[in-house]
């Protein structure tokens, strides 16, 4: 009989996992809470909670510093969750993973520290056309610093970003190509391995926005092979102003610090400062102690998870939400790449994005309405702004049932 | 909070069918609005006769609240002098953002107080009355810098 057990899939258990998350038992407007936007910010288990109550509790003082228990305590906490995410990312070493806000702080520290050095006026960043502006605006700003030139990868009608538009823009000139894993806007999966293979043969350093990637999928930074990886704590269930990047050591090594101030340094005289040993070069000032522990409590969480089960359980639930919104009248989904993560950006003819987020709200719905920090991709698709449900691996078919319910709603009303 | 408080049938008609939609040809004063939150633009365009609106048009893009508020003002300014649009403004401020604010004589515009309620969507109905005042208050200026709700 065992092992008959044994031989049936397992199912990942929504209904016990949704129960580690304490908002998603809220009554919004006398309904249940249908939280659908995750591509925004995930929601934080009770164990990521509870593990920044117990360091604020019990725990807190400044790190690196006192040799009292409380702060070498501290300093244990934040060193941990440090390591859990260069296993979680599978980094060499610690000396990779640096502790920042978040993903756009990441990429403007790549953008000051790596790039506005080695930048020369002629050379050429290569972004994709599916950047948050994130990813966009700190290469602007260093382009214009430098007289380098950005350089966009197009995209297709069904928002895809394609390899061989991508290398075809490579060139001799090309220093950095930045590019999103995932998009936010859309939910396209870019073929980042591959471009990542295809710069790095032509000596072009790479960064990968990793902000709706992780959440989504396993990621190794070795595997891909990126120089740099961005990605954000809030996304992936932990808190936010906490962050991570993460650069190869090499690179990172070359690197001058991006600000200066206590804890970056060995040695301070007024005529000369010795820079610390990394990571903590590019961690100036007192960090957020408690986001990097809640950071780290997250990966903990995520790794006790069946992670196989979740990422297959949201890959049904885009499917299933792909399915139904599709058949509803005059709706559009927007972007439909063959390869997406589990969100759905859509519009609803005679009804504008901010009245649908409205509409949803009063049913206890929440989506995000707007042009996501992505205006080109709007742009592109000649639309102000679109309707996005994002999903994540608590949420259910049957939250998606009252998505489409609601829309219906609103289209009687609007009829 | 109630939605059809929000989206009354008078807000509903005037996004379905907005007055004074569309391009004024020789406007005295052209200004652009942008509320960039959420990308609602809308251009409004004045004649001036002496101190009278004679003509006001708008057009652009935006949500039910936006269209609808806008589409109402042009109603409700067109034919009053530049002093008693202002005033007016003072009152739909007023309507929008105080819960103590009354509705009286507002005739139409009165759909809007609503919107109260609803503290993310105050942006979307003052939209049009900011690029209003902007062109009011400096109307021999022509095109003028677009005017922001941030």
């Amino acid at each position: 009989m065992k092992n008959m057990a044994l031989a049936v899939e397992p199912r990942f258990d929504v209904d016990s996992v949704r129960r580690d998350f304490p908002v998603l038992a809220r009554i919004i407007n006398g309904k249940p809470l249908v939280y659908l936007d995750n591509g925004a910010s995930g929601q934080r288990p009770n164990f990521v909670i509870d593990a920044v109550d117990d360091y604020e509790r019990h725990h807190h003082a400044n790190i690196h510093r006192g040799v009292h228990t409380l702060s070498q305590e501290a300093t244990e906490l934040y060193e941990a969750a440090r390591d859990r995410v260069v296993r979680f990312v599978n980094a060499r070493s610690r000396h990779e993973i640096i502790f920042v806000r978040g993903t756009t702080e990441a990429i403007n520290l790549v953008a000051q520290s790596y790039a506005r050095p080695v930048l020369k006026s002629g050379d050429e960043v290569l972004i994709s056309y599916l950047e948050h502006h994130a990813n966009i605006v700190p290469w602007q700003l260093v382009c214009e610093q430098t007289g380098a030139k950005l350089v966009v990868v197009p995209m297709d009608e069904h928002g895809e970003v394609h390899f061989d538009a991508a290398i075809a823009l490579m060139n001799e000139r090309t220093r950095v190509f930045a590019c999103t894993h995932v998009s936010n806007a859309l939910g396209t999966v870019l073929p980042v391995k591959r471009l990542i293979a295809a710069a790095k043969s032509r000596g072009i350093v790479t960064l990968i926005d990793g902000a709706q990637a992780v959440p989504h999928m396993p990621v190794d930074v070795q595997d891909l092979g990126c120089d740099f990886y961005a990605f954000s704590g809030h996304k992936l269930f932990g808190p936010t102003g906490i962050g991570i990047l993460y650069g190869v050591e090499s690179l990172l090594e070359r690197m001058p610090p991006w600000q200066g101030g206590g804890d970056m340094i060995l040695a301070v005289t007024f005529a000369k400062t010795t820079y610390n040993a990394l990571p903590y070069k590019f961690e100036a000032g007192t960090p957020n102690i408690s986001g990097a522990i809640g950071l780290g409590a997250a990966v903990a969480y995520l790794e006790g998870l069946d992670l196989r089960g979740a990422h297959a359980h949201e890959h049904a639930l885009l499917d299933y939400a792909t399915a139904s919104l599709g058949k509803i009248e005059d709706l559009r989904i927007v972007g439909t790449a063959k390869d997406k993560a589990s969100l759905v950006s859509f519009v609803v003819k005679g009804i504008h994005p901010h009245d649908l987020g409205t509409i949803l709200d009063e049913d206890a719905i929440a989506i995000r309405t707007g042009h996501h920090c992505a205006m080109p991709v709007m742009d592109f698709f000649k639309l102000p702004a679109t309707a996005r449900a994002s999903f994540s691996f608590y949420n259910t078919f049957g939250e998606i049932d009252r998505l489409c319910a609601a829309v219906q709603r609103a289209r009687s009303m609007f009829a | 909070m109630e939605l059809n408080d929000l989206y009354r049938d008078v807000i509903l008609d005037h996004n379905r069918r907005p007055r004074n939609f569309g391009m004024l040809d020789a406007a005295d004063a052209t200004v652009e609005g942008f509320n960039p939150m959420c990308g609602d633009r809308l251009t409004v365009r004045l004649k001036m006769a002496g101190e009278a609106i004679a003509d006001i048009r708008f057009e652009g893009q935006g949500c039910a609240i936006s269209t609808a508020s806008a589409s109402l003002m042009t109603e409700a300014v067109k034919g009053r002098t530049r002093g008693e649009a202002l005033d007016l403004f003072d009152r739909v401020h007023q309507l929008l953002t105080d819960d103590a604010a009354s509705s009286d004589e507002l005739g139409k515009l009165a759909a809007l107080s609503g919107v109260r309620e609803f503290p993310a969507r105050v942006k979307c109905a003052s939209l049009c009355w900011h690029t209003l005042v902007t062109a009011l208050k400096s109307p021999d200026a022509g095109a003028l810098p677009a005017v922001s709700t941030e």
